[in-house]
């Protein structure tokens, strides 16, 4: 279990691969198997899940901490930190939009997405729940969302070799993907030895 | 009616086919008994923010629906999360996390987007009935299948016999995918016939 004294670097590796957020905790699967049967798509889900993702991890950091819990109010927090996302998520495209073009178009189509990809809202509740400091969830949501760019590019490779492989009948698209998936969770396993986090 | 109910349970199974949910219902599959505990809290949800939206759907504004939706649906999250807390504290660390997220699993949201707010009431009932049942049929069955093979038991009783050798691999997270994989195929070839 992470804490406050583990080091920053391990913290990293810890949510980025030891414990991946779509490998090990099964969470943001929908988008995962959804949008990996494309490379672009992919590294561009990835690109905005990373951004959204730290942002809004900070955001509800500071919610959380200056604003539900000075009043008492812990138990609004689902409702809270998921109107947060929304909110971010549309202030981030009109951002974007207006100051940047090229990543707008880039990103545009996938970031309205985000709302209801559950990794963003998982991270906001991981950071809160393991009681990490500021930089620390900081450090924390960085690797979540760089092992969920991490798996999904790598799977999105993998399923590009998958397309023209003789597969049996009952087994074409979902189910092979999901043993694909078993197979590359197998490997993300061999890293819980590594650092016993 | 009955079609609304049925549909959820195997032409339109929610995990199997919309390939909604499946987040809750891989990761909590380790067991039999958190299988059953998910499936009721999820149904709860379900079945409540169904009926709160159709009979709201028509003062809710076209544009901030989603908005209101997610209030809607988070409320219910709420209150089941802190009743698991209370009632049933060891289901409730065993689910961890995944019980608040809830209110972003696709099949809820989904559900009161594409059904809840264009129908009545008791369809939006009878298909969140539907809907609960096929999920929980599936994450029954995934969980006994791995805690059958993984562990020997299902619902902490053992089945298989005393030299039994478990395959640890199953309660594991790649036993999932594995097994999921699997349904989805079987699912498949029956769907065909």
């Amino acid at each position: 279990m992470v804490s406050n004294e583990t080091g920053i670097f391990l913290l990293f590796l810890s949510a980025m691969i030891v414990n991946n957020i779509v490998l090990m905790r099964f969470i943001a699967l929908c988008s995962f198997f959804g949008i990996s049967n494309n490379m672009e798509a992919s590294v561009g889900m990835g690109m905005s899940v990373i951004f959204v993702m730290v942002m809004s991890s900070t955001v509800s950091w500071l919610i959380y901490h200056f604003i539900l819990i000075p009043f008492n109010l812990t138990y609004l927090r689902t409702a809270a930190f998921i109107l947060t996302i929304a909110t971010f998520v549309q202030l981030t495209e009109m951002f974007i939009k207006k100051t940047s073009p090229g990543l707008y178009r880039a990103l545009g189509i996938y970031l309205p997405l985000i709302v209801v990809n559950c990794a963003v809202l998982a991270a906001a509740f991981y950071c809160i729940d393991y009681n990490l400091s500021f930089i620390r969830s900081i450090v924390y949501a960085v690797g979540i969302a760089a092992g969920y760019c991490f798996a999904l590019v790598l799977f999105a490779g993998i399923r590009e070799k998958i397309d023209i492989a003789p597969i049996p009948k009952a087994f074409q698209g979902y189910p092979i993907a999901f043993i694909t998936a078993s197979l590359m969770s197998l490997a993300f396993l061999g890293f819980k030895g590594l650092f016993g986090l | 009616m009955i079609k609304e109910f049925i549909k959820g349970i195997w032409k339109e199974n929610p995990i199997l086919v919309i390939m909604l949910g499946l987040c809750p219902a891989l990761a909590v599959s380790t067991s039999a008994m958190n299988g059953v505990g998910m499936s009721l809290a999820f149904a709860f949800v379900l079945i409540c923010s169904n009926i709160v939206i159709a009979s709201i759907k028509k003062i809710i504004p076209g544009e901030i629906r989603i908005p209101a939706y997610i209030i809607v649906i988070s409320t219910f999250v709420t209150i089941i999360d802190y009743s698991l807390k209370a009632y049933a504290p060891a289901l409730s660390s065993s689910l961890g996390i995944f019980v608040p997220l809830i209110v972003v699993n696709c099949i809820v949201m989904g559900r009161a987007e594409t059904f809840a707010s264009k129908n009545g009431i008791m369809a939006s009932l009878f298909d969140a009935l539907g809907m609960s049942i096929g999920f929980t049929i599936v994450i029954t069955l995934l969980a006994s299948i791995r805690e059958l093979l993984g562990n020997g038991t299902i619902f902490g009783y053992a089945v298989m016999p005393q030299n039994y050798q478990p395959f640890l691999i199953m309660v594991l997270p790649p036993g999932a995918f594995l097994v999921i994989g699997f349904l989805m195929a079987l699912h498949k070839k029956l769907s065909r016939k």
